[in-house]
């Protein structure tokens, strides 16, 4: 599959602006800034950006309490997010939501469900929306490997196959779901076999590797979009941060995260542009040093922006 | 309340006979057919359905069979399987697809069979729909509705997962509506007001009332969401009820007509948001308020009620507030003891006595 230019430096700005974010956000939390809890996408980049850019934009995405990464892979600015996250009247959710309810529905996004596995239903409900009205836009929900073993799960990916909507459901594999190892949670190895009790495709790709994720996500996608219903997409990656950020993770020992971080899925990319694509690295370079400026004055305008005004405490319950 | 008394037996019995004249809301003269409560939500089902191509049905059993109570008979074959969409047992995702399709720009009505099933839907109710718009800021809205069937009566004997009265349940939850109506002129409007409204409406269906006949007008209306109804005015006592108690608050008010005492029914037909105010001026009025709520007694709808009445009545009792309520108990099976659990009529006409003698 040729990919053109420009989506592939696409790509490698998102997840260079995800990390940036991500980094920026723990940064802001570690000094109090940032109330609540950070759940950081960090390690993760290549599995949201390389389904989001096989979308289009007017696909939706139904995210999780870990959705910074998907909201600006689906193209969220980092102003209004980092506003949210703040608490402040200019974010996406005007400092409703904060950090694990970011929705960005002017983006597709609808909405970082943060009880696990609780978007799969919405999503699957879109996807009938979609089919009733005629319309060939796509939902994919992300879910975590943990997401998986959720009644969410069965009932969700059982109806969307019966009724072959258009719903690619994206299994993120970080391997944890809070301190607890998938291996130890299921007695499967390859979580893309749950698909076959569904009758729906099952694909499992690496996920730090976001030319395959994209590959494998436009495929899927075409598919879904097609009419021929659900599909299973397994990306296999690792969150390198603790289940939430400062988390003492007892769990699993330094040299495993040692061990996955030298699959860092950014500087890989990086190298296959250089090495393959003859992308110069001060082209790069270029791009890290414009989405740095971006972050510092995304961050800038969110210090700057308003809290919320307290007599609007309860606005938006009701329309 | 309290013992199983003898008289209270019987009560179940009443249902069957009670009269469909006990409650008039069409005037004279007005174009109006009788329907059932379930032949009246069915065509408001159907009229909503015919108006607005984006309401579509969703749930168990809900297409040929026409669901558990048969309030969806027919409208398989009118509007097909997409629109009448039967689905597996999956209560979490009828709500969380309901959810989604509303996202989308959809207007879905969901059945689950019982409120008792409910619990399995209780994240994508009141954790992701009822909360949706408020956490996004108002990015969205949530027009659906979630019909479910719930409450029981002397000799249905559908024993303790098929029975109870959980609208409290709901009402606690901000971002949800709740309606329980009491009569077919109700169902009907307020099913119309609940399907246009863009919230998420929890629209509970009483068990014992499917069966009870009253007119409803041929024309269009939609009642509106927010509102106590008066169901019968009077100057003594004021009892304030839903659903099925509010024929059993009828019938006490009859009764005691004849003993010169003018109780005022106040129905909480749309159980949240509530309508303090008709509330509260009604207990104004009167002076004497008697509670009556089929749910179980602990923080049940009564006690909430009584509060009402409390901030914006007080200085204006005349005696204390009493309830009737469900005992705190499961519903039994067999019919000896499974009228212990639920008030009648007569314990309503004892607790109107008991206040107007204080």
């Amino acid at each position: 599959m040729e990919i053109a230019r420009d989506t592939l430096l696409g790509m490698y700005r998102r997840m260079v602006r995800i990390r940036q974010f991500e980094l920026a956000a723990s940064d802001l939390f570690k000094r109090g800034q940032v109330k609540g809890a950070i759940h950081t996408y960090i390690g993760q980049e290549a599995s949201g950006v390389g389904v989001c850019m096989a979308l289009k934009k007017d696909d939706l995405i139904a995210g999780t309490h870990r959705s910074h990464g998907h909201n600006i892979a689906k193209g969220a600015e980092p102003k209004k997010m980092f506003a949210e996250i703040l608490g402040k009247e200019t974010g996406y959710c005007k400092g409703r939501g904060g950090s694990m309810h970011i929705a960005a529905f002017e983006t597709g996004s609808l909405g970082a469900l943060a009880v696990v596995g609780a978007g799969i239903p919405i999503a699957v409900g879109a996807a009938m929306g979609f089919k009733m009205q005629g319309q060939k836009r796509v939902a994919v929900p992300f879910i975590g490997d943990a997401g998986s073993n959720t009644g969410n799960w069965h009932e969700g990916l059982n109806m969307a196959s019966i009724w072959k909507l258009p719903v690619v459901f994206v299994l993120e594999n970080n391997h944890y779901g809070v301190s607890t190892n998938i291996r130890y949670s299921t007695n499967i190895d390859d979580l893309s076999i749950r698909a076959q009790s569904y009758g729906i495709p099952g694909v499992r790709v690496d996920g730090f590797d976001v030319i395959a994720v994209y590959e494998a996500a436009c495929e899927a996608v075409e598919k879904a979009r097609r009419g021929e219903g659900p599909i299973l997409l397994v990306t296999e990656s690792y969150r390198f941060d603790g289940h939430y950020s400062g988390e003492p993770e007892v769990y699993r020992s330094r040299e495993e995260v040692q061990e996955y971080r030298k699959n860092d899925p950014i500087p890989r990319f990086k190298n296959y542009l250089i090495d393959k694509k003859k992308v110069s690295s001060a082209e790069l370079a270029t791009i890290d040093k414009e989405v740095k400026k971006e972050i510092a004055e995304a961050i800038q305008f969110a210090q700057e922006s308003r809290q919320p005004d307290p007599s609007t405490a309860t606005d938006y319950i009701y329309t | 309340m309290g013992k199983i008394e003898k008289d209270s037996v019987s009560l179940g019995k009443i249902s069957v006979s009670m009269p469909p004249d006990l409650i008039k809301q069409v005037e004279d003269g007005t174009p109006a057919t009788e329907l059932s409560y379930q032949e009246a939500i069915r065509e408001a089902l159907r009229e909503e359905m015919v108006r607005d191509e984006r309401v579509f049905l969703i749930g168990e059993d809900i297409g040929k069979h026409g669901g558990a109570f048969g309030v969806t008979r027919t409208l398989f074959d009118q509007f097909g399987p997409e629109r009448v969409r039967n689905t597996p047992i999956s209560e979490n995702t009828i709500a969380g697809a309901a959810t989604g399709a509303a996202l989308v720009g959809m207007r879905p009505v969901a059945e689950i069979m019982f409120v008792d099933f409910s619990g399995l839907a209780m994240d994508q109710i009141c954790n992701q729909a009822a909360k949706l718009r408020f956490m996004t800021g108002g990015q969205c809205k949530i027009p659906w509705v979630i019909r479910m069937a719930q409450g029981g009566g002397a000799g249905k004997s559908t024993a303790a997962q098929h029975s109870q009265s959980l609208e409290v349940w709901y009402a606690h939850i901000p971002g949800l509506k709740v309606v329980l109506p009491s009569t077919p002129y109700d169902a009907k409007g307020l099913m119309k007001a609940a399907i246009r409204d863009d919230n998420p409406v929890i629209f509970l269906e009483h068990k014992m009332l499917y069966s009870f006949r009253g007119l409803v007008p041929d024309e269009d209306y939609a009642l509106p969401l927010s509102k106590c109804d008066i169901k019968r005015e009077g100057k003594d006592v004021t009892v304030i009820t839903s659903g099925y108690m509010v024929w059993h608050a009828m019938m006490a008010a009859k009764e005691l007509a004849n003993e010169g005492i003018d109780v005022e029914v106040v129905d909480v037909c749309t159980v949240s948001p509530l309508d303090e105010q008709t509330i509260g001026n009604s207990a104004k009025k009167t002076g004497r308020v008697v509670l009556v709520a089929e749910a179980c007694r602990s923080y049940g709808p009564a006690g909430e009620w009584g509060m009402v009445v409390m901030e914006r009545a007080f200085e204006y009792l005349h005696s204390p507030i009493v309830r009737v309520t469900g005992r705190h108990s499961p519903i039994p099976f067999a019919d000896s003891i499974e009228n212990g659990v639920w008030p009648g009529t007569v314990d309503v006409v004892k607790a109107i006595k008991k206040v107007m003698q204080y």
